[in-house]
């Protein structure tokens, strides 16, 4: 039996390119690996918004109704329905004038137990150095 | 001998990033390592075939094949390449097509993962 941290660390601004949907959906098929895996085996998938990425974050997108499209917030509150662990740097998002208050912090409605972490940046840095591989998008 | 895992989400064309992915897959088997390969996004544009060579663009399909012969083990994201229209009838030969758990189940034991995210 065996475990594989990956962290999945997301510094590029949503919709502008596809790669903070791609860390999202390569992070949430974690729960589906075992398939290519030996009985007990697991990879985890941790991820983590930095930078410009913290604008992912936002809530109230409205991808459906203009590009009919998931929304990257959907895949937050999708990631917090499989207890993924989810952190969002708190001083990249004071250097937007945001506060948890702008950003997706749980998802209910998805039955997620859950939360997004908003914390500082050397707990980000923390979490990093616990992975096995870092997987930048 | 190690196991080395690449993932690239860069295009073909529109960047040189797939180059230097290859041209890092070779280097690595040349030295005795194992390579797994992953495209997703847009980098699974080096997955078509017939692709027609000119100097002004990335052409990979030529050392890719070359080093798919040699035991480089490639992977497409299916759901990337059919959302493209990059169907299984114009995929390269020995190019594989699977859902993203495979890179996740590639990276478990690989030695080192160097991802190269898009652009």
């Amino acid at each position: 039996m065996a475990t594989t941290k990956l962290g999945f660390i997301v510094q590029r601004p949503g919709y502008k390119s596809e790669n903070p949907k791609l860390a999202l959906t390569h992070a949430i098929a974690s729960q589906s690996v075992e398939i290519y895996l030996k009985d007990g085996d697991i990879v985890t998938a941790d991820i983590a918004f930095i930078g410009d990425g913290v604008l992912n974050c936002i809530k109230g997108q409205k991808a459906v109704e203009n590009y009919d499209l998931n929304s990257t917030e959907s895949h937050i509150k999708m990631s917090l329905l499989l207890d993924l662990n989810v952190l969002v740097c708190k001083e990249d998002l004071e250097r937007f004038g945001m506060t948890e208050s702008d950003i997706v912090i749980d998802a209910p409605e998805f039955g997620a137990e859950v939360e997004v972490k908003v914390v500082p940046y050397t707990e980000i840095s923390k979490m990093m150095e616990e992975m096995n591989h870092l997987l930048f998008f | 001998m190690g196991k080395l895992t690449i993932g690239c989400f860069a295009s073909l064309v529109g960047s040189t990033n797939l180059d230097f992915a290859i041209k890092l897959a070779g280097a690595a088997m040349e030295k005795g390592h194992k390579v797994d390969l992953w495209v997703s996004g847009n980098g699974t544009m080096i997955s078509i075939k017939d692709q027609r060579p000119f100097k002004d663009y990335s052409s990979l399909e030529k050392p890719l094949k070359e080093l798919m012969a040699k035991g480089l083990n490639v992977t497409a994201c299916e759901a990337c390449a059919e959302s493209r229209g990059y169907h299984h009838d114009n995929t390269l030969e020995g190019v594989k097509r699977f859902s993203m758990d495979w890179y996740l189940g590639s990276c478990f034991d690989a030695d080192r993962v160097f991802h190269i995210g898009g652009e």
